[in-house]
């Protein structure tokens, strides 16, 4: 952007906080919610905590009667043997993929605004595969007996089959769960020692203490730190594009209608990190404004998001539009059947709301004006989410209600207990935030330090107020 | 250990093994600086404490470049051919079935798990070496009994040497830390 305005000469800027930070206010801003004693939690903490709770104990409820009851509760019969567990589950997985993308993908091409949405993003990250990686597990029938899909010696003599996608699932949602935990443990670790360092009581400084492992922060230790971030960040970026292409494998691989489709797995990573982002900006836009860090995350950040949001939002749609040309190119009745009874059978209302939320609704993303503004943001990314929902349901129920033959089409119904079991998720999901929020920082305030190093080396003031007239507050 | 330094503590007058000096800086200028100066003075058992990593600063005190890409990419090498032979050795010898009229070693089935395997091997050798090569976990380090230590980990910069490097004396690196222009020299009590 050569852009002259005024009389000084101006440079691109890299800075992404807000002016005047010292790495003393980082600290300040980011860790004393952590170490406040418990009386002095806000009000607000425990509303939110309270009702998170409300609605764990329905999950915990659900599971309980699912597991003593049997997969009979839920809505899932023959055509339809893909329900609500596996939307739900394709649903969080997907939603978790944008914490990987801003935490490893943005490292790797140096984009600074990433330091502080990383940490709770990756949060988010590992939360949603907690909520996602259950429900394969609950849906297997005998949960109990899960670990029989590893391959370990064991006294029958059999191995898992290693041809099927949902053993490739369970190799990439573990491995992407165990790197998702390692790669946020590792980012923690400078931080918890901070925390260690400013902990007012035995308590803290003990927790701290253990969990930052002893680090000093000496050079040697940074410099073997540093290159193992970037090493795992580097190994992290195709992990996630290959977790959401598993998962459309488990859909490509087989011969349904609307399933057998080479475009799935790109699709399927665009829709993840579609849905990723959508979350980022539901938890960021409350969470800048209950901790008071709108001046490190910024309006730039959530612009950027919703930029990310926008772009692979289109490329969803582009996957919308290749499957219906694909339905009538491919010449195949049933292929072509599928995308009409999807567009105009009795599901049609599902395929359109689809279409409302995915297409339509972030078509206003376009403009400057919708991206800084919180509230709207907030707003698209929940109807975002629910198209997003939306999807899964049209790619699975549609598909497998009115496949091949006449005689074995049937209709898909789902259950109170599909339904609470999926409502319970978000209290899961809500819980394991809140404790986040309370007990360890929400922002990497080493790599924020950083950040502010930057500014004061390179950050000429004389961009400031392009900077500031970009990303000014839009009034309400 | 004959190359502790022993020094007279100054309250009790009893002798004191002490872990080395520290000298305490504000600025990623002023410790850069500090260190080249060390490195130049011959000093090699040395190290700086910073709140965040500063490029270029294990340069600046002689470091030599870690040697973990090659370690990880050994993890990630083994950890994709053991994937490969785990269902190789499975779905042809151990328990062949024959599955959708395939041959026994259909190998582009086993592509996900191998790539997996790769992720997962070379992803925790990153992470577990660097733990272990920093010598963590470990809760007590002689360097936290810097005075001010616990601003290093807020906006303070420390640079140590230690007491075990050879050209070390501790009136003469005391005077030579305090030309460096620090805001203050301390002791370090082992």
């Amino acid at each position: 952007m050569a852009v002259t305005t005024g009389k000084r000469p101006l440079v691109e800027t890299n800075r992404v906080i807000g002016h005047g930070q010292t790495y003393g206010t980082i600290d300040d801003t980011v860790l004393t919610p952590v170490l406040v004693g418990v009386q002095r939690t806000p009000r607000w903490w425990w509303i939110g905590f309270a009702i998170s709770m409300a609605f764990l104990t329905m999950y915990l409820v659900s599971v309980v009667h699912l597991i003593t009851t049997g997969i009979g509760i839920f809505g899932n019969n023959i055509p339809a043997a893909w329900g609500m567990p596996i939307i739900n589950f394709v649903w969080w997985i997907g939603i978790g993929h944008a914490g990987t993308l801003i935490s490893a993908a943005l490292l790797l091409f140096r984009q600074p605004w990433r330091t502080t949405i990383n940490r709770f993003a990756e949060a988010m990250t590992i939360f949603a595969v907690v909520c996602a990686g259950l429900y394969p597990i609950l849906h297997l029938g005998r949960p109990w007996v899960f670990y029989w899909l590893l391959p370990y010696p064991n006294t029958y003599g059999l191995f898992p089959q290693f041809r099927s996608p949902l053993d490739w699932d369970l190799f990439a949602i573990g491995t992407y769960a165990g790197v998702s935990i390692l790669f946020w443990f590792i980012g923690l670790i400078p931080d918890m020692a901070t925390l260690r360092d400013r902990a007012t009581t035995k308590f803290q400084k003990l927790l701290y203490g253990l969990l930052c492992l002893g680090w000093t922060g000496s050079t040697k230790a940074w410099q073997r730190y540093q290159r193992a971030y970037l090493l795992i960040a580097a190994i992290s970026f195709p992990l996630v594009l290959s977790v959401h292409s598993t998962i459309a494998m488990d859909f490509a691989v087989a011969q349904v209608p609307g399933w057998n489709n080479t475009v799935m797995p790109p699709y399927f990573v665009a829709g993840a990190v579609f849905a990723g982002f959508a979350m980022v900006l539901i938890l960021a836009v409350p969470l800048r404004r209950a901790f008071g860090m709108e001046q490190l995350i910024t309006l730039r950040h959530l612009d950027n998001s919703a930029k990310l949001m926008l772009a692979t939002g289109m490329i969803v749609v582009y996957g919308y539009v290749v499957e219906i040309f694909i339905a009538w190119y491919s010449g195949v009745e049933f292929e072509r059947y599928m995308i009409w009874n999807r567009m105009f059978g009795d599901h049609a209302i599902f395929f359109w709301a689809l279409i409302l939320c995915n297409f339509v609704a972030i078509q206003p993303l376009w403009f400057r004006r919708v991206r800084q503004s919180p509230l709207a943001l907030f707003v698209i990314s929940l109807i975002v989410s629910v198209g997003m929902w939306l999807e899964r349901f049209v790619i699975i129920v549609v598909s497998l209600t009115k496949d091949f033959l006449l005689s074995s089409w049937g209709d898909y119904i789902s259950t109170f207990w599909d339904w609470s079991l999926y409502l319970g998720s978000f209290g899961l999901f809500s819980t394991l935030f809140f404790l986040f929020i309370r007990l360890l920082p929400a922002i990497a305030t080493a790599e924020t330090k950083e950040t502010v190093y930057h500014d004061t080396l390179h950050g000429s003031d004389a961009f400031e107020h392009i900077r500031e007239d970009y990303y000014a507050e839009v009034k309400p | 250990m004959s190359s502790v330094t022993f020094t007279k503590d100054r309250h009790t007058g009893s002798g004191t093994a002490i872990y080395g000096l520290a000298a305490q800086f504000t600025s990623v200028d002023e410790i850069m600086q500090a260190s080249e100066r060390v490195r130049d003075a011959g000093y090699t058992k040395t190290d700086a404490y910073t709140p965040f990593p500063v490029e270029g600063l294990d340069e600046a005190l002689g470091m030599e470049p870690t040697r973990l890409g090659w370690v990880v990419l050994a993890a990630g090498i083994a950890g994709g051919l053991g994937g490969f032979f785990m269902q190789w050795w499975a779905n042809t010898t151990y328990f062949p079935l024959i599955i959708g009229g395939k041959p026994l070693n259909s190998w582009p089935n086993w592509i996900v798990i191998m790539y997996e395997l790769t992720i997962l091997s070379s992803a925790f050798t990153a992470g577990l070496v660097m733990i272990i090569r920093n010598g963590l976990p470990r809760p007590y380090h002689s360097i936290f009994n810097t005075p001010n230590f616990e601003n290093a980990s807020r906006d303070k910069f420390f640079l140590a040497i230690e007491s075990r490097d050879k050209n070390f004396d501790l009136t003469q690196t005391r005077a030579f830390l305090e030309s460096l222009g620090p805001e203050r020299v301390s002791e370090v009590e082992r």
